[in-house]
């Protein structure tokens, strides 16, 4: 049965999508990307002068992917900064989509809920298929679902530190409360098991970067988390048992021997 | 004309328009876009975009982002 991940009326067989950046060279991210099996791919824009040559590098590689290409507003604080990038990108990326980020807080890249639903109201009126990076808080997802956010993509825990799933319980309450929402785990990623778990969750995808980038074998690593996601999807389409709290035998107790000589041993009786 | 130019401070003879100075700057191509004074400036509006004294551009190309 086809299990594909769909987002804005695109259909994906990938559920890992990869960040660009980080990678000891241009070559090992693109063989890293290729091993994670991602058909989606994070980039951005920054400042550059003619001189500069890395804007022609990722260019090429863009044109070769064949990815679904989700630029960026990393580093941007303010709706205002937001938009404008978001509009360069649409012009040299030739795409709507975009990943959505508005910094509330240097020291832990935390995302700015009130900025981040200003600046998602105006660039769903622009267009944009938007998708948010923004924090586990179930209200200000719902409102970022009101101004017109068709996906969202929940922290883990703050980008690059690998810290896994920080606040399970919000998690699984984002989860549940939208459960027709596109959940998308974005950053703090730092271990396959990690996304596994995520996926285990029901969560639809995982986005992550540094894991894989800063691996001592990237390649490999990227191999590991496509792997990891794939079955933690796997997982909970085949439902996970429910916990609890007593053991229970899985080899059947009927018909044990040597029985009666345990219980009389364990009553102190002579066998 | 002084500009702003990605932060450093560049001077052009005479007023221009922005397809002006960015052909002078040796931008070409498409991949690059720009915004002035923070807002973006569609690439189709280059040649009727006047700028005056003291304008700040932001040029921008791609990079790898997470």
């Amino acid at each position: 049965m086809a299990d594909k991940l769909k987002l804005y009326g695109k259909e994906f067989h990938s559920r890992l999508l990869v960040g660009t950046a980080l990678y000891p060279s241009p070559a090992i991210m693109r063989e890293s990307v290729a091993a994670s099996g991602s058909e989606i791919i994070t980039l951005s824009l920054r400042r550059q002068s003619p001189a500069q040559q890395q804007g022609k590098i990722i260019w090429d590689y863009i044109q070769e992917s064949g990815c679904q290409l989700l630029p960026n507003t990393a580093g941007c604080k303010t709706p205002k900064e937001v938009i404008a990038l978001a509009e360069m990108s649409r012009e040299i990326f030739g795409t709507d989509w975009l990943k959505l980020e508005v910094i509330g807080d240097d020291y832990n890249l935390q995302p700015d809920p009130f900025g981040l639903i200003e600046a998602a109201r105006e660039l769903v009126q622009r267009g944009f298929k938007v998708l948010p990076y923004c924090t586990d808080d179930l209200v200000v997802c719902r409102k970022l679902l009101d101004v017109g956010c068709e996906v969202l993509m929940p922290w883990g825990s703050p980008i690059g530190t690998g810290r896994g799933l920080m606040n399970k319980y919000n998690l699984q309450t984002l989860r549940e409360r939208l459960p027709d929402t596109p959940l998308i785990i974005d950053a703090g990623i730092g271990a396959p098991s990690q996304a596994c778990e995520a996926m285990e969750m029901g969560f639809d995808a995982v986005l992550l970067n540094t894991a894989i980038a800063k691996a001592q074998n990237p390649v490999l690593m990227a191999e590991s988390f496509r792997l990891a996601v794939q079955s933690g999807r796997a997982a909970r389409n085949a439902g996970l048992m429910l916990k609890r709290q007593t053991a229970s035998p899985s080899t059947p107790t009927l018909d044990m021997p040597f029985w009666q000589q345990t219980i009389s041993a364990e009553n102190g009786e002579k066998v | 004309m002084q500009l702003l130019v990605n932060g450093e401070t560049k001077n052009f003879d005479s007023a221009q328009t922005l397809s002006e100075v960015l052909q002078k700057l040796g931008y070409s191509g498409e991949t690059f876009a720009v915004a002035v004074n923070g807002d973006f400036v569609p690439r189709a509006t280059y040649e009727q975009t006047s700028l005056n004294a003291g304008d700040s551009l932001d040029i921008v190309a791609p990079v790898v982002g997470g």
